[in-house]
């Protein structure tokens, strides 16, 4: 009697195990041409900042090109978007064009075998060259940029600092100093929100462009496996940057379950003063919101090679599958066009430049952006490590959240992060790991 | 999960089901199964035999092969035991296994217990005791990912209701989700909110089939309430209980939709167990490794769950 109910519980556990991953399968609708009309398809991720600007991209591209429609699927963020991108690729069904990451992620899709070579192709001819090495691989440009650069590094509340009479910091000391005293003002000095579990990264990987201002070559020997984290004392200083919030009192009370619209949210009310993050939350904000937050890198230990890290823009791909790689290939270059900025911008305003020839950022721009332009200008801003290398290991988050809540110490942290990565290298089959 | 092969065969009737482990002792079961075999001819069992086949066998075998390479999903390398030996050196997996045990006991304990309590309760003489039941079995009905998001607001600190109210009688609740030391035991107990309905109709079937007799009988002795309870209820009721360890137990183990959905094994590791190991070695893009863990996660439960069940349906022979 038992037997034969725990085996149809069983049974009838796992049917409703399957029926989410039928519904996963939604259908790629290859458009009919009947009418004389092309139909292709856009996958974008599904945060506001992205479906906005894509429908107003959209708009405009369907205006000057009547006999294109194009239809828009959403998919997660994060590493379920990885994991969805790579099964649609590899079983065919992927979307006309799909706008994903640049960098290590590209690499880790096997560009070589999934997706439309487009070197020297008419549809990056606005693309700013700055852009390419983010999505080449063994020679060749697969992709054209969608939205602007990011920042990552920390952004602060105006309002709190002119109050506070605090000035941005140019070296850690600097940040210390200034997170005590917005402490002692009985405002939370630095925000986690490590329900998103990703944001908990930018301490390591916005700290980067203080490991390459001391050893300009360090992301080449990283690949080449000659560097690591746990031994490199300026490496590991992200990791002790991580850990210092918590062990100071400086991190807010409930970081473990906080998500990242609560903490922008926070950080806009002047609860909070400084938040860790990428810039591109502030596109979601409302305009007067997004006025009282600006933006600096990570500092480091000499103010004089004070600098910040940047995100390139994500790439536009286009599957070998695609049933209509022209079109598609007329929808990636107005994307990457003047036209194509300026229709996004009208969707969200940027917060950081676009890699597009001749495009400026608006006079309304936030300040996060100007900030960003600035470091550009400057050129004291370094692209990211995962622009430069592609290794990069999967569980950075879980261990960076384990760091900053005190679980991990920032020395075991920075080891266990080079064994993940160890760990990448060899399923990616790289050469001398 | 263990008797797969079992599956193959038509289950018939019940009493039959429930013999069908026994049949190697009892030569009258063994004469039931060859008149069933006999009831179609083979190629009625052809439709389901080459489903069974595809979307079951074949799939079975060939992720123990893969589980030897390194795979990308466009293509596969042999690599041997590497896989192996990196999902066992990877470093959350001695705190998954703790976390997966932790999390299958006390689901499982909380739920014999909590189930029975609750059965007693529904099987009294109260009223609209239909409408009781059918409110306790209510969760069991709603989605799990459903429960998850909404007890993740629900347990929010500062803001969530739980903590809103247990502030108002005084209380300072912990953040209860993203606290490293409380995420686990906080989910358990959704886990246990949402399953306890299941194991509390069982223990109701099973309380009900006692024969009033023995309760008439402690009543002769002069034995009271607590005597009823302990020395017929729970006793004459221990088919339900290894039905609820059981199920609750293998449900414990390969938890992870709950946790996924309300933690995500975090904050860090701290709520981490085999299943969201192996779902982000899968995620990562590793699809050999996450099918070595697999792997190994099916041995691990098939290890436990075997030989518990051989052993719950010994006994329940016996009683």
């Amino acid at each position: 009697m038992k037997s034969s109910r725990s085996r149809l519980t069983i049974a009838v556990v796992a049917a409703f195990a399957l029926v989410p991953l039928a519904a996963c399968s939604s259908s790629s609708g290859s458009g009919g041409s009947s009418d004389g009309k092309t139909e292709i398809t856009l996958l974008t991720d599904n945060a506001d900042a992205t479906v906005k600007p894509a429908k107003a991209v959209i708009a405009a591209f369907e205006k000057a090109n009547p006999t294109i429609t194009v239809k828009t699927e959403t998919r997660p963020g994060g590493s379920d978007g990885d994991n969805l991108v790579k099964t649609k690729l590899s079983t065919g069904d992927m979307a006309d064009v799909f706008w994903y990451n640049s960098g290590s992620l590209l690499q880790a899709l096997s560009p070589e075998k999934t997706l439309v070579d487009l070197t020297n192709d008419p549809a990056l001819k606005d693309t700013d060259p700055s852009f390419l090495p983010a999505v080449t691989q063994n020679g060749k440009v697969y992709g054209a940029p969608w939205g602007t650069a990011m920042g990552g590094g920390i952004l602060y509340n105006k309002d709190v600092y002119s109050k506070l009479g605090l000035s941005v910091p140019k070296t850690w000391a600097e940040f210390e100093s200034n997170s005590d005293k917005i402490k002692a003002a009985g405002i939370t000095p630095v925000l986690g929100t490590l329900k998103d579990t990703f944001t908990s990264q930018l301490y390591v990987l916005g700290d980067f462009h203080n490991v390459a201002a001391t050893n300009p070559k360090w992301a080449d020997d990283y690949t080449a496996n000659k560097v690591k984290y746990a031994t490199d004392p300026v490496a590991l200083k992200g990791f002790e940057k991580a850990a210092e919030p918590k062990q100071k009192g400086w991190l807010n009370t409930g970081a473990g379950s906080t998500t990242f619209a609560q903490g922008i949210k926070q950080l806009a009310q002047g609860k909070a003063a400084q938040y860790p993050m990428l810039t591109f939350p502030i596109s979601t904000l409302a305009p007067a919101d997004a006025a009282k937050i600006g933006f600096f890198g990570i500092p480091g230990d000499d103010a004089s090679t004070n600098g910040a890290t940047i995100w390139e823009p994500g790439g536009q791909y286009i599957p070998k599958t695609s049933k209509h790689i022209e079109a598609a290939k007329k929808f990636v270059a107005f994307v990457a066009s003047i036209p194509g900025t300026d229709a996004y911008s009208s969707a969200v305003p940027p917060t950081g430049p676009y890699l597009v020839k001749g495009s400026k950022l608006p006079d309304n721009a936030p300040p996060v952006a100007k900030d960003m332009q600035a470091y550009i200008d400057s050129k004291t801003s370094t692209p990211a490590l995962e622009f430069l290398s592609p290794v990069k290991g999967p569980s950075l988050e879980q261990i960076m959240v384990a760091v900053m809540t005190g679980q991990t110490s920032p020395q075991d942290g920075a080891a266990q992060y080079d064994a993940d990565v160890t760990k990448q290298a060899k399923q990616l089959g790289l050469p001398g790991w | 999960m263990s008797s797969r092969a079992d599956e193959a065969r038509p289950v018939g009737t019940r009493d039959d089901a429930g013999a069908d482990r026994p049949a190697r002792k009892s030569p009258r079961a063994t004469g039931v199964r060859n008149v069933r075999a006999h009831t179609y001819p083979y190629w009625f069992y052809a439709p389901a035999g080459v489903v069974y086949g595809l979307i079951f066998l074949v799939p079975t075998v060939i992720s123990f092969y893969f589980a030897f390479t390194r795979w990308t999903l466009f293509e596969s390398e042999f690599i041997g035991l590497d896989n192996f030996r990196q999902f066992f050196s990877e470093q959350a997996l001695v705190s998954g296994l703790r976390n997966t045990l932790v999390y299958a006991v006390v689901t499982s304990g909380l739920k014999v217990v909590l189930g029975m309590l609750l059965a007693v309760l529904l099987t009294g003489p109260i009223r609209s005791r239909g409408l009781m039941r059918s409110v306790i079995f209510f969760p069991v009905l709603v989605s799990t990912v459903a429960v998850g998001i909404t007890f993740s607001v629900l347990l929010q600190p500062d803001v969530g209701v739980i903590s809103t109210v247990l502030a108002k009688i005084g209380i300072t609740a912990p953040d209860w989700l993203g606290d490293p030391s409380t995420a686990l035991l906080s989910v358990a107990l959704v886990d246990v909110w949402k399953g306890v309905g299941l194991a509390t109709l069982i223990y109701i079937a099973g309380i009900l089939a006692i024969p009033k007799d023995y309760y008439e009988a402690v009543d002769v002795d002069g034995g009271g309430a607590w005597t009823k309870f302990r020395n017929v209820t729970v006793p004459l009721s221990r088919p339900a209980t290894f039905t609820v360890i059981l199920l609750s137990l293998i449900g414990g183990l390969r938890s992870f939709d709950l946790i996924w959905t309300m933690t995500g094994g975090g904050p860090g590791f701290s709520s981490d167990v085999i299943a969201s190991i192996i779902y982000k070695t899968y995620q990562a893009g590793f699809f050999g490794l996450s099918t070595a863990g697999n792997v190994v996660l099916f041995i691990l439960v098939t290890l436990i769950v075997y030989p518990l069940s051989r052993y719950f349906n010994s006994r329940e022979v016996e009683s």
